[in-house]
């Protein structure tokens, strides 16, 4: 059967969550193979395996942190060579997708960005995109070389399927462009304590309707009530009222959750953009007129000082 | 230090305006109105404040793009920035080319017209892959810094901010090189009366696809490397229920989520 690879996104051989989606997916085109760069892969071999991983690729060298990504695109180069894949998957990170790039490049291969989903068709796979702020869905296939196709996080439900995720050394070599870009120092983003906003079931969003970063912990306290993630609109980052990484949006993340609460958000076609394909949507907003209307499940037109504190307060108290 | 820096700009559909596909599933360019891609103007006003900085003296800027005859409009807006001079690559073979040919024919162009730094957008903002300027790095075989939101040039090196999905990095590279900048690394400047007078007479060279020794099979629709098989327009959302919130808006929200077994 062909072998499929598949790109790891972990921390420090934790596995994220859209690496597990990727191998249920690539069960779809043949037998993964998973390719893990950094350290503990004896640890990620295990939740790899685990999802359907036939055998992890591994390669451990400080050229991985100590320099912008071309080390992983000649790593990938290297596991592609070692493998001869029917298909290369890679998360839609915005590392993924300058890694996938890249080594599309190298093997004069076509390229899809951000599929939604992907099916194994007669001449290759068949990828699913969702273009124009989502107004749109297409299906791709890659028509020349060995697809090279990035995911979306969310794009599929992780489901378990047992395999051996035998961990075999990868020999790598760098070429001279590797060493190019070099990271001079690294800060670790603090961990919030609540989902990754990609990765969320939830996520409660809040724009410039909260009015000031002192009334964000208002959007936090709904979140922590449904054990969500917190998202911003742009308006709300560029007034310093939330960390950017928190944006949600074309020029943010991009977010699929099974539920997307807009408060004080107007829905504005960029912010639509990066969560326009959640699965229900709801909003606060005072304005009856506010574009986001045109998208929600369940609406409420109110003042989100009043509405939000309430719906608080009755989810716990219907958690108990 | 003199810097020679290569500005890829984009012209792309308005993305408020109710974009479409043509009859060949390539992007309709003729129903919305085009124009610079914002998020390329962040690349315009951050080599403007390379140039201006005290590193360098006797920058050029050179703004280029490929794409059809109006994509004119884009580079007359990045000259009345202020930018030097444009370079327009256009060809009717061009139609329907993917992200590895234009990056392709991009790479020849910017070979071409000389350089010392590369700066680019984030991503467009019709295709949105934000690939093109790994892509370039890769053919010219240059360092890449992208996606940062502070950039600075000095001592022939480029150096930069990165916020990453797990971390923020600090990136350093010798030159010559690509950049990416987001939209985080400052709002871009409006062109002023005298911009705009002075970008009328600022040269525009146009380049086709024999200029770049480039064959057209390689390019378009014919020698792309992805084929978009079918075209969707997305149902539209089925209407929800939206009520007015006469004081119990909150509670009737959390009615609804525990409908739809959320809480
Ligand atoms: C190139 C480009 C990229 C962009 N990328 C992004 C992106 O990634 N993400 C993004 O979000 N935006 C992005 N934008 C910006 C986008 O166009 C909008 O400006 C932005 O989304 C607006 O944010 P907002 O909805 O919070 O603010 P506004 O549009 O000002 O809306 C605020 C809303 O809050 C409501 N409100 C006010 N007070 C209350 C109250 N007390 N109770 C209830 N409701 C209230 C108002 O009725 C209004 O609808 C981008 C723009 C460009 C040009
Ligand atoms: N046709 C084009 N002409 C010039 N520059 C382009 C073109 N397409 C993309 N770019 C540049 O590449 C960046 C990323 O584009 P993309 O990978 O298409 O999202 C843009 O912000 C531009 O700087």
């Amino acid at each position: 059967m062909a072998e499929v690879l598949v790109y790891v996104d972990h921390v420090d051989g934790a596995v994220r969550k859209p690496t597990l989606e990727l191998l249920t997916l690539a069960r779809r085109l043949g037998e993964p193979v998973a390719v893990h760069l950094g350290p503990n892969a004896a640890d990620a071999a295990k939740t790899l395996g685990e999802y359907g991983a036939t055998r992890v690729l591994a390669a451990d060298a400080p050229e991985f942190a100590d320099y912008l990504v071309v080390p992983k695109v000649d790593a990938l180069q290297a596991a592609y060579d070692a493998v001869s894949p029917a298909a290369v998957l890679v998360p839609s990170s915005a590392e993924g997708k300058e890694i996938a790039a890249r080594l599309a490049v190298r093997l004069g291969s076509g390229i899809v960005t951000d599929a939604v989903d992907l099916e194994a068709g007669d001449e290759g796979p068949v990828t699913t995109q969702s273009v124009f702020a989502a107004a749109f869905t297409t299906k791709s296939r890659i028509t020349r070389g060995t697809p090279v196709i990035t995911v979306k996080p969310n794009s599929a439900t992780p489901e378990a399927a047992p395999a051996a995720g035998a961990v075999e050394e990868l020999a790598v070599g760098f070429g001279d462009t590797a060493t190019g870009t070099k990271v001079t120092s690294r800060t670790p983003r603090e961990s919030t304590g609540r989902p990754e906003l990609t990765e969320a079931a939830i996520v409660v969003s809040g724009g410039r309707g909260l009015n000031g970063a002192e009334n964000f912990p208002l959007i936090e306290g709904l979140a922590d009530s449904l054990g969500a993630a917190v998202g911003a609109s742009r308006a709300a980052v560029d007034a310093g009222w939330y960390p950017h990484s928190h944006q949600v949006g074309q020029t943010g993340k991009s977010v699929s959750p099974q539920l997307y609460i807009a408060t004080g958000i107007s829905g504005a076609i960029q912010h639509r953009a990066g969560m326009q394909t959640s699965k229900t949507i709801v909003a606060i907003n005072k304005d009856s007129e506010a574009p986001i209307f045109d998208l929600v499940d369940y609406g409420v037109v109110g003042d989100l000082f009043q509405v939000v504190p309430q719906l608080t307060e009755e989810i716990k108290a219907r958690k108990g | 230090m003199s810097l020679r820096i290569v500005v890829c700009v984009k012209y792309v559909p308005d993305a408020t305006g109710d974009r479409h596909f043509a009859e060949d599933r390539t992007t309709d360019r003729e129903s919305v109105d085009g124009l610079l891609s914002e998020l390329d103007e962040y690349a315009v006003e951050q080599a403007l404040q390379i140039a201006d900085s005290d590193g360098v003296d006797d920058a050029e800027i050179t703004v280029l793009t490929v794409g059809p005859e109006d994509a004119k409009d884009a580079l007359r807006k990045a000259l009345s920035m202020g930018a030097d001079k444009a370079v327009h690559v256009e060809d009717d073979d061009l139609h329907g080319t993917d992200a590895l040919g234009t990056s392709y024919v991009l790479a020849k162009a910017i070979e071409k017209t000389g350089y010392d730094l590369v700066v680019c957008g984030m991503a467009s903002t019709d295709g949105t892959m934000g690939v093109l300027p790994a892509m370039l790095a890769e053919r010219l075989g240059v360092p890449q810094v992208t996606l940062l939101s502070e950039v600075s040039v000095a001592d022939g090196k480029v150096t930069g901010r990165r916020d990453g999905d797990t971390a923020t990095e600090q990136l350093e590279a010798p030159l010559p090189a690509v950049a990416s900048v987001t939209d985080q690394s400052g709002e871009a400047r409006y062109p002023s009366f005298k911009g705009i007078m002075a970008a009328k007479k600022k040269p525009v060279e146009s380049l086709d696809l024999d200029d770049l020794d480039i064959e057209a099979e390689e390019v378009g629709l014919e020698g792309a490397w992805t084929k978009v098989e079918d075209v969707a327009e997305r149902p539209p959302r089925a209407a929800g229920t939206v009520v007015d919130d006469e004081g119990e808006g909150g509670k009737q929200l959390a009615a609804f989520l525990a409908e739809r077994k959320f809480v």
